[in-house]
């Protein structure tokens, strides 16, 4: 039986196990949309184009799916690109599927027309453009396969108007036939033994985990290699929650905003295990000086990051799956006793650095600091909660106050540093964990990027929980200013006449503002008991730096103290 | 260094523009990019010069090609046993004077001339690039008008095909 390209792509999406879709109507999906509407097909309507995506890209951290995003042809699909490109720095596997103009029209500078494939080659993983309706099926089952397999990203599907309605006798792919991608499950089980080897020699051996713990879901595995060794770990921003916060063996987030022993460990260790990282330079600071002393080992599924930013001494190519479960076999053979007596030295002077400089700041009489509402959203929630960020110097807090249990419970752009992700992330998690707490943390800033995303919190009545640690300026920017520009503060204040509580309260969202410290505790936790969603608008220092600090350009161990 | 990559592509629209974006991306130096059909219908070949600092450089332009969906292989032709060339179009200044001068020196090199005019030549070459250099450093003394070159080909002359490497 034929049935119409948009029905088509709703059978795809069910072949796909597609469960929801975030997408934004238009000229060029009409036909698309009529499809949804007959098929009663699950689909979130945000207010822009860039919440559909960061949508798509929270519900896919938070549940491990593909997230899947629509947008119209022309300006619907250039308002995806900031969520893309954000996806693409953090691996997240995406389907964007995107209308455009008739085939007759394309390149005729027609009415709503962009080269989206053009624009968005060097921020997916793949894209298509589909001009004929019988290449649509294969497409589709190749773009869930490319998305999802492999290093996960990105992948765009630009569908000519009229494919929508060509019809087509729909047969759903049964495997993919891709010469040029044969993603590496398994890799070689020797660079697996030759790690081992080096870290029977090593008596400063360090963990360093990052975002592939979180995307490969290997986080279980992690931990039984952890508690077996007593190996310390040091994280990147990307990698947090992959061992509880409270592990004695963890010693936080290292790089330009890491902790006082998580940097020295880096900076003395002499054997860097990195896994699934990628070795940013907001972790290595001055690439050269960055782990000096060691030998550094790589763990990652894309051959293409071992030795791009730092030289491995051994790389290990392969799914995390795989490779830290022959990890695992190895080291659980050597009693923990063992292990306890190589590397406890070594545990004890990362403790004693953690014990001398712990993280800290200067606490108020009656200001409210932001690192105390995190800790205490932090406290009620127990840490188990999906805590979605923006980008500043809030998310550097949360970073370092919220003591993160499990993993994909820190949804934050760590790759692109995309301010306005937060609000929308935490709708994609909420839609896709609808019994999580779900809390985003914004700044004044970040929060009106993407604040018409409140009606649809508002409108779908979702229980997330937002928390604007308002400082009335742009924090992080500010802090740059002050410490690097004398204070010259460039269009960086946010002094407003505008009241977010009178805002939300206006779209339809319960909100309150907070300015009494002694109130804090208490209303967080009722804010946090509330069945629908609710704004906290939390005033706080002008002048509050995020420490400790690496300034740019140093090396790791020069850090500006806080507290 | 200069590193002679082959680079088998499926034969798709889109495919050169994933590849040209990519590297401008990366900040690769490419000296010379050249594609063509192949054996195989549904297969281009690129061959591609490089230039990298070392081998970690190359490896990571290898690496992140070879992550384009549309790239099938990569294979580096530059430390093997190979064939490389390149043509090129050489349009001359010849004047009824110099015209027998320059038949000795298009004969010397091998080249042949496919077009004369009144006031001009072209002349065709083929050879690897320090031939065509030196035929246009010749050429030069009499005007050269225009150049077009293609960039390198190169082949292994290994008993097998680049796909089987």
């Amino acid at each position: 039986m034929k049935i119409s390209g948009a029905q088509a792509i709703i059978q795809c999406f069910k072949q796909e196990k597609v469960e929801v879709v975030f997408g934004y109507p238009g000229g060029a999906v009409l036909t698309l949309y009529d499809a949804l509407y007959e098929a009663n097909f699950p689909h979130i309507l945000p207010r822009h184009e860039q919440g559909a995506v960061h949508a798509a890209d929270g519900y896919a951290r938070a549940t491990g799916k593909v997230g899947v995003c629509i947008a119209t042809s022309g300006p619907g699909a250039t308002n995806l690109i900031t969520g893309i490109a954000t996806a693409y720095m953090d691996s997240i596997p995406l389907v964007a599927i995107t209308g455009q103009v008739t085939v007759p029209l394309i390149g005729r500078d027609s009415f709503q027309e962009a080269d989206i494939t053009g624009i968005t080659t060097p921020i997916t993983k793949h894209n298509y453009l589909i001009k004929d309706i019988n290449d649509l099926p294969r497409v589709f089952k190749e773009a869930f396969y490319i998305a999802s397999t492999g290093r996960p990203g990105p992948v765009l599907i630009d569908i000519a108007k009229d494919v929508f309605a060509a019809t087509i006798d729909f047969k759903y792919p049964t495997h993919v036939n891709l010469r040029g991608y044969k993603p590496i499950g398994e890799g070689d089980d020797q660079a697996i033994a030759y790690v081992y080897q080096e870290l029977l020699q090593a008596e400063k051996p360090l963990f360093f985990i990052g975002g592939g713990i979180n995307l490969s879901d290997t986080s279980t595995i992690l931990r039984k290699i952890v508690s077996h060794t007593g190996i310390p770990v040091v994280s990147s921003l990307m990698g947090l929650g992959c061992i509880p916060y409270d592990d004695p063996r963890n010693f936080g987030m290292i790089g330009m905003h890491g902790t006082y022993a998580g940097n020295m460990a880096t900076t003395e260790t002499d054997l860097l295990i990195g896994l699934g990282v990628r070795f940013d330079d907001r972790v290595t600071s001055l690439v050269d000086d960055f782990a000096p002393k060691a030998k550094i080992v790589h763990f990652d599924i894309d051959p293409a990051e071992i030795n791009k930013n730092v030289r491995a001494q051994i790389g290990v190519i392969g799914d995390l799956k795989w490779s830290l479960a022959k990890f695992y076999e190895m080291v659980r053979k050597r009693p923990a006793d063992e292990w306890e007596k190589q590397v406890a030295p070594w545990r004890e002077k990362l403790l004693s650095w953690k014990l001398a400089r712990p993280l800290t700041y200067k606490s108020d009489s009656k200001k409210i600091m932001p690192q105390e509402i995190i800790e205490t959203i932090s406290n009620y929630t127990q840490g188990q909660a999906v805590i979605v960020t923006d980008v500043g110097q809030h998310q550097m807090w949360t970073a370092q106050y919220y003591h993160f249990q499990r993993p994909r419970t820190l949804l934050t752009s760590g790759g692109l540093g995309t301010m306005g992700y937060g609000l929308p992330a935490a709708i994609g998690a909420q839609v896709g964990l609808p019994d999580r707490q779900v809390i985003c943390l914004s700044g004044d800033g970040g929060f009106m990027m993407n604040c018409q995303e409140l009606m649809t919190v508002a409108d779908l009545n979702l229980p997330i929980k937002i928390f604007i640690i308002n400082n009335q300026c742009l924090g992080m920017v500010a802090q740059w200013q002050r410490k690097f520009y004398g204070g010259r503060y460039a269009h960086s204040c946010l002094k407003t006449k505008a009241d977010f509580v009178k805002m939300a309260e206006a779209i339809g969202v319960a909100a309150c503002r907070l300015e009494s410290k002694t109130d804090m505790p208490h209303i967080i936790n009722e804010v946090l008991k509330k069945d629908g969603p609710f704004l906290v608008d939390i005033r706080i220092p002008e002048e509050e730096d995020v420490l400790p600090m690496v300034p740019s350009g140093a090396p790791l161990d020069q850090m500006i103290m806080g507290g | 260094m200069k590193y002679t990559l082959a680079v088998l592509v499926e034969n798709k629209p889109g495919v050169l523009t994933h590849i040209s974006s990519l590297i401008s991306r990366r900040a690769f130096i490419i000296e010379s990019l050249t594609a063509g059909y192949t054996e195989e219908t549904d297969m281009t070949r690129i061959t591609m010069v490089v230039e990298a600092g070392d081998e970690y450089e190359l490896q990571q332009v290898v690496n992140q090609l070879s992550k384009l969906i549309d790239v099938i292989k990569i294979i580096d032709l530059t430390g093997q046993d190979r064939i490389h060339r390149e043509l090129a179009l050489i349009k001359v200044k010849a004047t009824p004077a110099d015209r027998a001068e320059i038949v000795n020196i298009v004969e010397i090199f091998r080249a042949h001339i496919v077009d004369v005019n009144k006031e001009t030549m072209i002349i065709e070459l083929t050879g690897e690039e320090s031939k065509i250099d030196a035929m246009c450093e010749l050429l030069k003394d009499y005007g050269i008008k225009e150049i077009v070159r293609t960039g390198r080909v190169a082949i292994s002359r290994a008993p097998i095909s680049a796909k089987e490497m």
